[in-house]
Parts: C-alpha cells; structure tokens; sequence
C-alpha cells in the first residue's frame, strides 16, 4: 500500500472515530472552556498556515509566482463579501492567465 | 419522524447544494495534488469533513508524509466530536442509526440543527438528517465532477488550480476571523507555517501552529 492510501485510509478512519466519540461519551466531558476555545482556534491556525504555505512555497522553498496574485486576488473579492465560487474561480482565473503569459 | 417543517427542508436543501459545490474544488484540488479518482472520491464518501480533506491532499501534494497529512485531517476533524457531543441527546440515536448519524455530523449539519432551535426539537432532527443527506449526496456528485474535469485538463498551474487550492483555504478560513484576536492567530499561523517551511520536512509547519492555536487560547478572554 503506498503512502497516499495511507492518507486516505488513515484520515477517514480517525475522522469517522472522532465523530463517533463524540455521540458516544456523556455531554458533561469535554465541557472545559478553555479546550472549547482552543478547538475553536485549531481550524483557524491550521487553515491559514495551509493557505501561506500552499501561496508562497513550494517542495520546502520559497517561491513567489502566479499563486501569489490568485490569493491576493481571492483576498479582495472576500473582502467584497464575494461568493465561495467567486472567490476561487477568480483565483483561479487570475493565476491561470499570469501562468500563461 | 412528524411531517418535514418547509423552512427547514429548504434551509436544508439549499446549504447541501451551495455547500456541495465546493466538492468540485475539492476534487479538482485533489486529483492536481497526485491522488486518484478512486482515493477522492473515497476521501469525500469516508473523510466527508471538507476542511479535513482539503488538508490531506494539501499536507500530502506538498510532499509531506502520511502521518503529517493524517495528522492535521484529524486535528481539523476534532471539531466534528464536539459536534457529536452536541447533537447525541437531540437525536437519541442508538447502533446502526448512530454510526450514521456520526458519519453525517460536520459543520453544516450541526449549524442547521442548531439554527432550528426555535421550532423544536423536531425541526432539529430534520434539519440534522436533512443537510447531513443532503451535504452527503451533493458533495460526493461534485468531488467525483470536479476529478474527472481536473483530470481532464492536465497541468493543474495552466488552469490555476495550484492558487485555486490556498484561495479555497482562504475560503474556509475567512468566516472565522471574527476579530482581532482571531485575524492575529491566523496572521501568526501564516508567518510560523512559511518560515518553518525550508527547515522542517512538509507538514509539520502546518502541524506546529496547532501549537499557537493552544498557546492563543489557553489564556481566558473576557
């Protein structure tokens, strides 16, 4: 089995277990406020550290590219309040055309 | 189950379809990042959490381990355990019933149940199984449209998908970043994440600001 079906396997088995926990053990656990506040936190970090580190490197270097405007681009259209789709087909189209250039 | 409130069935109904659009992305993220079309759509019919899989096609497309794409799916999947401890006594499900009802429960499943609030606990359990359906079937279309089509096209950076993928994180990210506090958590994730990039193997500068997220809110707020 190689490393990618690792990923896949491996994620969706936790993920199910998480869910499962979670309506399987009584309400009074897990009610901690300070771990409530970290769990919310969580996503936050993980997900802006992907959005850096999918924008600005690539295999562990620094790159600046055509990445670069598509997010910058997505930035500004989410600032507008800008649909899900908008926002990343924008990207998209932005980065495609500066590749193509 | 009562008759189906008409409110909360088009609630339902229309978060499950806007949502399960965005299986198109992350289809087309996925098969870019080297998975195949059998592995996405497993990702989306057994992961089924969004942000979870969108992070083991990003960990693992940047080189990273396994064990480093796993990791930050289940840190992201975490929530999704509390959503369960939510949600238990609302449904009061047992065996088969619970396996699937876990299997369901993610952000837009709780978000509607939780929003139905007001019309009762019935109208909480529609608006439960309905989006947790509805999201299920729509997402699994759209990941399996989004591979083909990204298959289809070849070089993922001629069609932009290699700013696609960052700006669908961006996505996700941005309804969370309610204040301050919250925009300079993710303003420090960015710097960490990018300046342990070069030194520390693919992964594990995604993993290292969950320690951030720990350090943010371990200190009360009023």
């Amino acid at each position: 089995m190689n490393e990618l079906w690792i990923g896949v396997l491996g994620a969706s088995a936790i993920a199910f277990l998480l869910k499962f926990t979670g309506h399987s053990i009584p309400e009074k656990y897990l009610t901690n406020p300070r771990m409530l506040r970290i769990n919310t936190l969580i996503p936050i970090a993980l997900l802006s550290a992907l959005v850096g580190v999918q924008t600005i490197t690539e295999k562990g270097k620094w790159v600046i590219d055509q990445r670069l405007a598509g997010v910058a681009v997505a930035l500004i259209t989410l600032s507008l309040k800008a649909p899900y789709f908008v926002v990343v087909i924008s990207a998209a189209v932005t980065s495609a055309v500066l590749y193509r250039l | 189950m009562s008759r189906v409130n008409r409110a909360t069935a088009t609630q339902s109904l229309s978060v499950s379809f806007t949502v399960g659009l965005y299986g198109t992305a992350f289809g087309a993220a996925s098969i870019s990042a080297g998975f195949s079309i059998l592995q996405t759509c497993l990702l989306s019919l057994l992961t089924f959490s969004g942000a979870s899989q969108f992070a083991v096609v990003g960990v693992m497309g940047a080189g990273g381990s396994a064990i480093s794409g796993i990791a930050t799916a289940s840190l992201l999947g975490i929530r999704n355990g509390l959503y369960g401890l939510r949600m238990a006594p609302i449904l009061q499900v047992r065996g088969l019933k619970r396996i699937v009802a876990a299997q369901v429960t993610i952000d837009e499943s709780t978000g509607v149940s939780i929003g139905q609030e007001d019309l009762g606990v019935d109208a909480m359990k529609q608006g439960f199984w309905l989006t947790g359906f509805g999201v299920y079937i729509f997402w699994n279309f759209f990941t399996l449209l989004g591979a083909l089509g990204a298959q289809t096209m070849g070089n993922p950076s001629a069609w932009g998908l290699d700013a696609a993928v960052p700006a669908a994180f961006l996505g996700l990210v941005w309804p969370r970043l309610l204040g301050r506090f919250e925009r300079t958590l993710a303003a420090s994730a960015v710097v960490l994440a990018i300046t342990l990039s070069p030194v520390i193997s693919a992964g594990l500068p995604i993993i290292a600001t969950a320690l951030l997220a720990v350090a943010f809110g371990w200190k009360a707020r009023a």
